[in-house]
């Protein structure tokens, strides 16, 4: 069954489109993340949900419910806010049974329910401060528990991490999916942060300008980009892409612009379609994907190049070099030395690559 | 050897740079203050000083000297004996009816004010902007022009020369300035807190008392010190749309001043404009901090 179907959703801010006839379905205990740069509507979105904006067209369906018309409170919805949002007079039990008072729940029952809430977030010794005396991961903390408290079928999340430093972040990360795993709600969340979304979702939907532009797990998304904005956008670093020319002969291969030693042999690629004339074009190989010193003999494209900086990460190092005038970054293991200036060979497998139409920047 | 090194390592710069106490800056620094502070202090002290003297020692006069004879004389007959009109009963009355006009005043302007810049901030209701706008623009229309219009309107009502009326005009007056103030605090508050408060099923007045209201006693207080100052010192609405027997107790202490029979008891009216001015003093002691606090708020984040 379905937990969340958007049809056709519409909003405008006066002249300003910000989502347009968007469709989206998401399955009963599904982790839905909404990756985008800043003002791609991934929030917008998320508050037509929770029903803090009124929306222009469309219906929004929850547990099979036209919630369009709903006030947030009666849409089942529980939601964690980037800022917290925790209210600053009240202590961590008031912050926890404000909605249940709303709701007029009995007293027993609130008190049950916040019992509950803390163990599961292991905020029990918290419940008589005040959001002011706590850290920055013990207050987002609160504000889980304040969507937890409600009992809801579904959690929208917008941003909950952003706030906080590196390290909390990757403890928190590991926690909401736990979270996800023992309660099993449908979960939406909005981040710009890739490592979070790869991390978190069972898929994403990355949007861009009030669109979608791919729904799929992360897996797909990471191997199979459906076009050149959404390459760049996964992956970190990012996907190296070189411009050149596909020229459709018995073989399909690359020609690089300014020069290849070899040109990658594209058979083994799948198309989409097949390639019957010139067509100007990117390709993307990951920098990851890309093998260095002995192994790079066995691949199927090899290739010398010139070392120009390099940037030590702990476990990997990132090579930065040219290819043919084109930028060209390269992952090796962090126990390699490599010195500035020096000659190495790397090669790749061109069925890992990712192949774009130069004008459209869709796949091919 | 490490002897020198010690000597050394003592005549380096280290640590507080010394300053010296009596430097050209702090001279003229604190010379400027301490003189317009007098300044400003010297018609407060000769009030004082009068207030306290009998009238032949005012008629030597000498303003600046202090009182040769203490006498608390003058305070009590201004505060119960001193004559308006055909009441001998003092400012006592002024301030009573001051008191009547000003909680209430204070009480129900605030109260919509709030509710209205809570309203404005947080529930963009169709019309906002230009409501919004209408009330701006009444902060700028003097309030000479509305006097006669709101004679008229008391008179209809029934309210002309009643506190009620007078009560109804401070509310009307004080709303623009408030609003804004009202208005342009709860924006300061993150969005996000009343998004969260809506997700938890609190509704308007839910999210105004529950929420909204606890996080806003400082601007509260601004406003308490606005109105109470602002209305307590009202003399031009006080004389006309009121009564003598409701008159406030600034325009009481006009009359009592400004009579023209008799002897002119200098210290009484020094010790009558002295009890006048004593409720804004007194609430701006009290509040002085709040004030700053709740004027500052938002202008810099955190």
């Amino acid at each position: 069954m379905n937990s969340i179907e958007i049809k056709k959703l519409s909003l405008n801010f006066g002249e300003v489109v910000v989502l347009k006839d968007l469709n989206l379905t998401i399955e009963k205990g599904e982790f839905l993340v909404l990756l985008g740069a800043s003002g791609c509507g991934k929030s917008t979105l998320l508050n037509c949900i929770a029903g803090l904006l009124d929306v222009t067209d469309g219906q929004i369906f929850i547990n099979g419910q036209n919630v369009t018309w709903l006030e947030p409170s009666q849409r089942g919805i529980g939601m964690v806010f980037q800022s917290y949002a925790l209210y600053p007079q009240m202590t961590v039990k008031g912050n926890l049974s404000f909605s249940l008072k709303n709701a007029k729940l009995s007293k027993d029952e609130i008190e049950k329910r916040v019992q509950n809430a803390s163990e599961i977030l292991q905020i029990e010794d918290l419940l008589n401060r005040k959001p002011a005396a706590l850290s920055g991961g013990q207050r987002q903390r609160v504000a889980i528990g304040r969507a937890l408290v409600r009992d809801v079928e579904v959690f929208l999340f917008d941003e909950p991490l952003s706030n906080l430093d590196a390290k909390l972040r990757t403890d928190l990360r590991v926690e909401i999916k736990r979270l996800h795993q023992k309660l099993d709600n449908t979960m939406i969340y909005v981040t710009h942060d890739q490592i979070e979304a790869m991390t978190l979702a069972d898929r994403i939907a990355i949007m861009r300008d009030g669109l979608i532009l791919q729904l799929d797990d992360p897996k797909t998304i990471y191997n199979f980009p459906v076009n050149k904005y959404v390459a760049e956008f996964i992956g970190s670093p990012g996907m190296n892409l070189l411009k050149g020319a596909i020229l459709p002969n018995d073989k399909p291969i690359f020609k690089l612009d300014g020069g290849w030693c070899e040109s990658p042999d594209l058979s083994n690629y799948k198309f989409y379609e097949p390639i019957k004339t010139e067509t100007q074009a990117w390709l993307g190989i990951r920098p990851e994907n890309v093998v260095f010193g002995d192994d790079a003999k066995n691949m199927p494209v090899k290739f010398s190049l010139e070392v120009e900086v390099v940037e030590p990460m702990g476990a990997n190092t990132l090579v930065w070099s040219k290819m043919g005038g084109q930028e060209f970054r390269f992952m090796v293991d962090g126990n390699t030395t490599l010195s500035i200036g020096e000659r190495v060979t790397v090669g790749f497998d061109p069925v890992h690559s990712s192949v774009f139409d130069l004008d459209s920047e869709d796949r091919l | 050897m490490p002897n020198l090194s010690l000597t050394q390592n003592h005549e380096d710069p280290r640590g507080p740079k010394p300053r010296k106490i009596l430097s050209r800056r702090n001279i003229i620094l604190y010379g400027t203050l301490i003189f317009v502070a007098i300044y400003y202090l010297i018609p407060l002290y000769v009030m004082i000083v009068t207030s306290l003297k009998g009238m032949p020692e005012i008629r030597l006069g000498n303003i600046f000297s202090p009182p040769i004879e203490v006498t608390f004389e003058p305070w009590v007959k201004a505060w119960a004996q001193a004559c308006t009109g055909l009441n001998c009963d003092g400012l006592s009355r002024g301030f009573w009816n001051s008191v009547k006009i000003t909680i209430p005043s204070v009480f129900v302007s605030i109260a919509i004010a709030s509710i209205n810049g809570y309203a404005l901030a947080n529930w963009r209701f169709k019309g906002a902007n230009l409501f919004f706008t209408i009330l701006i623009f009444g902060a700028f229309i003097p309030y000479q022009i509305m006097i006669y219009p709101l004679v008229i309107l008391l008179r209809d009502l029934g309210l002309y020369t009643k506190l009620p009326g007078l009560i109804l005009i401070h509310t009307i007056f004080g709303m623009p300035i408030l609003t804004l103030l009202f208005r342009n605090y709860f924006t300061t508050i993150p969005e996000e807190l009343f998004k969260a408060a809506r997700v938890d099923g609190a509704g308007f007045w839910g999210i105004y008392f529950r929420v909204m209201m606890p996080m806003s006693l400082p601007i509260f207080a601004v406003a308490i010190v606005l109105q109470v100052t602002g209305i307590w010192n009202d003399f031009l609405f006080g004389v006309i749309y009121t009564k003598p027997a409701n008159y406030p107790m600034t325009v009481q202490l006009n009359n009592i001043v400004n009579s023209v029979q008799g002897v002119k008891e200098y210290n009484v009216n020094m010790a009558a404009t002295l009890l006048t001015g004593l409720v804004p003093l007194a609430i701006y002691f009290i509040s002085g901090k709040l004030f700053v606090r709740g004027i500052a708020a938002g202008a810099v984040k955190g």
